[in-house]
């Protein structure tokens, strides 16, 4: 069977999704246009820029490098999963407080980056230095910041959560 | 969960309307507002590559079977990378993606003897966090955090970087250091390739077109094993402007069967051989001066400041191989 479409189903922020996709159609347009879900965004195209990072099976990748026929029986989560859940709720109060955005385009990209690296961190027990934020953050391009306060915020988190805090 | 669904006509509290207003189901209602939208903006739905057929191969054969029926037309789907990047501006236009991400045991990393088999489906990721790649192939432990970003390493391959031959990756050039072996399976068979013998030309490699890259086999390393690795990029993670991965072995106080495999300075990674005989005895400044490179100009840099960084990198990675690996 070689179709230009398929029919695909899987998970996206805890629900089940069944569609008919094109086989070209990329993992992030299929999620901004045929499921309205418009916060991953889209930069590049070419997997530089990192605005349509969003998680596969828990781990983040380009969702612009990704076709969303790969995607059947997978779970996918966007931002707006990972604020419905609160997962990120203190990340995103953090950007707020200190500035760590602008316009905001970059944001739910680098937001779902910065994620993977503190709940990986959390996992081993580690607090990420700010050469490790930096290194992890590497693939998401902000125009506005000059990323010190996107990394301000990160590590604040960071220590934050490594604290036991909230 | 239920109760999702009537939250978009409870009162307006900001935090139940966003929680309403993110749910799919809800969202997908929206779908024919926004879809008309698209259609008369731009007279149909915004899709970047052309179109072309998609097939999942769930065996090395049938991949192989594909291949051999669609020839040109076919290109294998890996990690996809650098395929989708260019399917997306369409410098790619193939009829048909074989996906032979579904293939199982392609994706091993493990000791036989004295060699470390990586499988060709190996992402990235996987190798950079895998025991057995620090303890016995330091020098690819070494390069896999300058391998793109974390989002490209968790679905990027180790075969694909390989086949794909980027003359900036560090893989290949690491390959070329080691004198990995790279496995090979065609219509008839399997067949072995040393990595001098496997990068060509520019994105050009010694697979034909109805074969497919298994697996790459790195001698392991031993106490007399040395290896270096430095690059410069723009940015941590892009391509090199200039990379050097070696290998060497301590003998005595020097180093003998040093090998300096640089990339981004020329169609494939290419060894500076007198730089390498200079470096054996133990002659820096020698292996500097012998720097036999010759890197065109491009978007980057000129060829002049290319060799230029050449130097530089060649100075820090003879220290790196001078000092016993840790």
């Amino acid at each position: 069977m070689t179709d230009t479409a398929l029919d695909i189903s899987l998970t996206v922020n805890g629900e089940r999704v069944a569609e008919r996709v094109e086989a070209r159609k990329t993992l992030v347009d299929f999620l901004r246009e045929d499921l309205v879900l418009t916060g991953s965004h889209i930069g590049c195209e070419h997997g530089v820029c990192g605005a349509c990072t969003v998680r596969v099976n828990g781990e983040i990748v380009r969702g612009c490098l990704m076709l969303a026929v790969q995607c059947d029986g997978a779970t996918v989560e966007t931002i707006e999963g990972l604020s419905d859940t609160t997962e990120i709720a203190d990340l995103q109060a953090a950007f707020e407080q200190r500035n760590a955005l602008q316009c905001g385009y970059c944001t739910p990209g680098m937001l779902v980056a910065a994620q993977d690296l503190l709940k990986r961190a959390n996992k081993n027990k580690t607090v990420p230095s700010r050469e490790d934020i930096r290194a992890h953050l590497s693939g998401n391009y902000c125009r506005c910041t000059g990323y010190h306060a996107i990394v301000d915020a990160v590590e604040a988190v960071a220590k934050q959560r490594a604290g036991g805090k909230k | 969960m239920a109760q999702r669904y009537t939250r978009q006509f409870a009162l307006p509290r900001v935090d139940r309307i966003d929680r309403a207003a993110f749910s799919v189901t809800i969202r997908k209602n929206q779908r024919a507002i926004l879809n008309s939208v698209t259609r008369r903006q731009n007279g149909e739905v915004r899709v970047k590559p052309a179109p072309f057929a998609y097939t999942r191969a769930r065996t090395l054969k049938e991949a192989i079977a594909l291949l051999s029926k669609h020839k040109d037309d076919a290109r294998l789907l890996a990690g996809g990378q650098s395929l989708i990047a260019t399917l997306n501006m369409r410098l790619s236009a193939p009829d048909l993606l074989i996906d032979i991400n579904g293939i199982k045991g392609l994706d091993g990393i493990a000791k036989k003897g004295k060699t470390i088999e990586i499988g060709a489906l190996a992402r990235h990721t996987q190798v950079e966090r895998s025991d057995v790649i620090a303890k016995h192939a330091p020098l690819i432990a070494l390069a896999m955090p300058h391998i793109g970003h974390p989002a490209i390493r968790n679905r990027g391959t180790f075969g694909g970087s390989i086949a794909f031959a980027d003359p900036a990756a560090e893989l290949p050039a690491c390959l070329l250091a080691l004198r990995a072996e790279i496995e090979i399976a065609g219509p008839k068979g399997k067949r072995k390739v040393k990595a001098d013998a496997f990068f060509k030309g520019l994105f050009e490699t010694a697979l034909k077109p109805r074969e497919v890259l298994t697996a790459v086999r790195i001698p392991a390393a031993d106490k007399n094993t040395r290896i270096g690795f430095a690059e410069l990029a723009r940015r941590h993670g892009d391509y090199a402007m200039v990379g050097l991965a070696a290998c060497a072995r301590a003998a005595g106080k020097g180093l003998t069967d040093v090998r300096l495999a640089f990339f981004g300075v020329g169609a494939t990674p290419v060894r500076a051989k007198k730089s390498e005989a200079a470096l054996a005895g133990a002659n820096v400044d020698a292996a500097v001066a012998a720097l036999d490179l010759d890197p065109d100009d491009d978007v980057q840099a000129s060829g002049a400041v290319k060799k230029h960084l050449a130097g530089v990198l060649l100075r820090r990675v003879a220290k790196q191989l001078m000092e016993p690996a840790s």
